[in-house]
């Protein structure tokens, strides 16, 4: 099949299993982008996951240098489309529809069901991305500080990122 | 919840794709809807702070990112569905272009020990940093030991019995589900 077609196929999937935002959805992301389309490495979706975390918006724009990869910039626009659009409209129509479910018993229930099984997903792609991050103990150490700081304290995020690519130029470098 | 209170009349679409495009081009390390609240509620006035609340809740329970999804329910609450795309190409817009530039870079330099370093130590950061703000959350919104039933079901599938998403979705999201079903006042447990 068509790469083009492929692509849309695959982040389309993806972008309505999202519960829980992008994070969610990882370790599918990766078994098909990696194991089953071969577009890249484990090691390089890595990097590019890294790479949407030093841009601005939301990390997940990530998904447009997979699509860059695989097919240019069409492949790029495709991607990014095929994994907004859907949730997108999605949101739309049930954003319209919620306010009339107001009085409808099951409306919490179905919000109050998924709220535990997003944050399972979400801690199960963080444990793929563990995988192939926290390759040492080094990159352990450098996990852990980022954790305890900012539970500690009200440091901007952005900053522990900056800190996390100077600890790593320092400690991955020179080996 | 109180009913949604009505929005501002005169806001334009290009208002709206400007503040969305400021905010995507703005937001750093992942903290979209922080940046999001501070605009939306703070500067700009054109929701308050239990609307924003309220379209986050549906943000995270239905799929999709969270900053995008907010940028589609608040778009349209403000002006309809032109009003929905426009929030949702402002806030890509900057991570897009970026996201493409960057790629292309890495298409060329990307196995340079000095850049693989870097990305490997932001990545380690990274895991430190979801974990933390995934137990921020859960601090917040999961206060029974049934939902921790629900977690630990999830992750164990994912990671362990390796089930996609969509079988996941329906087994334990549907029990979760099922579990917090509406009740009548004789069918609740004593507290």
């Amino acid at each position: 099949m068509n790469q083009l077609t492929l692509l849309i196929g695959v982040f389309a999937y993806l972008s309505l299993l999202a519960v829980g935002g992008g994070m969610a959805v990882f370790p599918e992301l990766k078994l098909l982008t990696v194991d089953v389309h071969h577009w890249l490495t484990f090691p390089q979706l890595i990097h590019l996951y890294s790479v949407g975390q030093l841009s601005p918006g939301p990390n997940m724009m990530m998904v447009t240098a997979i699509g860059q990869r695989v097919a240019g910039p069409l492949g790029a626009l495709v991607v990014v489309i095929a994994f907004f659009l859907p949730s997108g409209l999605m949101t739309f129509g049930v954003g319209r529809l919620w306010v009339r479910l107001e009085g409808w018993p099951w409306r919490d229930a179905i919000q109050r069901g998924l709220a535990p099984v997003s944050i399972g997903l979400v801690i199960a792609g963080t444990i793929t991305i563990a995988k192939g991050a926290l390759t040492g103990w080094k990159a352990a150490v450098i996990a852990t500080v980022v954790f305890i700081f900012f539970l500690r304290s009200r440091i901007n995020p952005a900053l522990l990122i900056l800190g996390g690519a100077i600890a790593g130029l320092a400690a991955f470098a020179a080996g | 919840m109180s009913e949604p209170t009505t929005p501002p009349a005169d806001v334009t679409i290009k208002e709206i794709f400007l503040t969305f495009l400021i905010i995507g081009a703005t937001s750093f390390g992942g903290g979209v809807v922080a940046y999001l609240r501070d605009s939306l509620v703070g500067k700009r006035r054109w929701l308050d702070d239990s609307d924003f609340i309220r379209m986050l809740s549906i943000s995270q329970t239905l799929p999709g990112l969270n900053a995008t999804n907010m940028a589609v329910l608040v778009g349209d609450r403000l002006r309809g569905a032109a009003g929905a795309i426009a929030a949702m190409l402002g806030i890509c817009l900057p991570g897009g272009l970026f996201m493409f530039a960057a790629g292309t870079m890495y298409g060329g330099h990307g196995e340079r020990p000095f850049v693989s370093a870097m990305l490997h130590g932001v990545a380690a950061a990274a895991v430190g940093l979801i974990l933390a703000v995934t137990v921020q959350l859960g601090r917040k919104s999961l206060d029974r030991a049934s939902d921790l039933v629900f977690v630990t079901l999830t992750v164990t599938g994912i990671n362990l019995l390796h089930l996609s998403i969509p079988y996941l979705l329906l087994a334990v999201g549907g029990a979760a589900v099922w579990w917090y079903r509406p009740r009548t006042a004789a069918e609740r447990p004593e507290p």
